[in-house]
């Protein structure tokens, strides 16, 4: 079976739902924000592979640049949130952070 | 089988196979590591889908940038001496089960839907004309887009510096 358009469907597929196990079940936020990562990388795969097979033009992959860029911004801001929470709590346990509730 | 086939069935093991290690690894640093794997391999796998403009912005921000970013923050938040380098996950069932029938619908849709095809799939090179759309009918966007990445900055450094207390 050649190589076609659902293969990478599927890549993507799996990819996302990894992102979200990690999401859903780590209480490390440096894995939260790896998850997401894979979450967007997956999202992308799709964005290419619909650009490469089912449309001629390129604007897929202009989509794809812009969630590259934007999990850049979002990677900076995370990981800075990430270590302000470490200097306060001297953890990055998401359940240990909860000052917000009282 | 041909050889590209072949090449692409590694890649994508490689991709996924190093994913799954990021969500289920342990060791934080052997999930930080492990996304190395992921990257590349997404790298790869848009250089097999023509886009090489894409797979090169992928290896620089991704694999330069964002992976560095991340094993930064896994070193400054972790004592190097300490032993338990945890990777706590909770709720490990339900979330089985959730992703399980999540992952199990999407596979059918991609499977049953009839997705527009071309005719004809070509490779061309692809930066001229994301050039082109960037500085024309995208001008807009990418103007915000870095707006944002400013405002990015600005706000992790802000966010990240220490509290001087008088």
């Amino acid at each position: 079976m050649a190589v076609g358009l659902t293969h990478y469907l599927f890549i993507g597929a799996i990819l996302f739902a990894l992102g979200l196990y990690s999401v859903l079940t780590r209480r490390n936020a440096i894995s939260i924000l790896m998850g997401v990562e894979l979450i967007l990388n997956g999202a992308n795969i799709n964005y290419v592979a619909f650009s490469h097979f089912s449309t001629a033009n390129v604007e897929g992959q202009i989509y794809a640049i812009f969630v590259i860029m934007l999990a850049a911004a979002e990677a900076a801001v995370g990981l800075a949130i990430v270590l302000a929470i470490f200097q306060i709590f001297r953890t990055i346990d998401v359940e240990a952070a909860e000052t917000l509730k009282e | 089988m041909d050889v590209t086939t072949v090449i692409f069935y590694l890649v994508a093991a490689i991709t996924v196979g190093s994913a799954a290690i990021v969500a289920f690894s342990r060791n934080i640093i052997y999930s930080a590591f492990s996304l190395l794997g992921t990257f590349a391999g997404v790298a790869g796998i848009y250089v097999f889908l023509g886009a090489d403009f894409v797979a090169g912005v992928q290896v620089l921000i991704y694999v330069g940038g964002i992976l560095v970013l991340i094993l930064f923050a896994v070193m400054l938040t972790h004592r190097i001496t300490d032993v338990r380098v945890t990777n706590r996950a909770v709720g490990r069932i339900p979330a089985f089960l959730v992703i399980g029938i999540f992952i199990l619908l999407l596979f059918q849709t991609i499977r049953e839907t009839s997705w527009m095809r071309m005719k004809e799939v070509v490779y061309t090179p692809t930066t001229a004309k994301i050039g082109d759309l960037f500085l024309q009918d995208y001008l807009l966007p990418f103007e915000l887009a870095s707006v944002v990445l400013l405002a990015a900055l600005i706000g992790a450094v802000v966010l990240s510096r220490k509290e001087i207390k008088e």
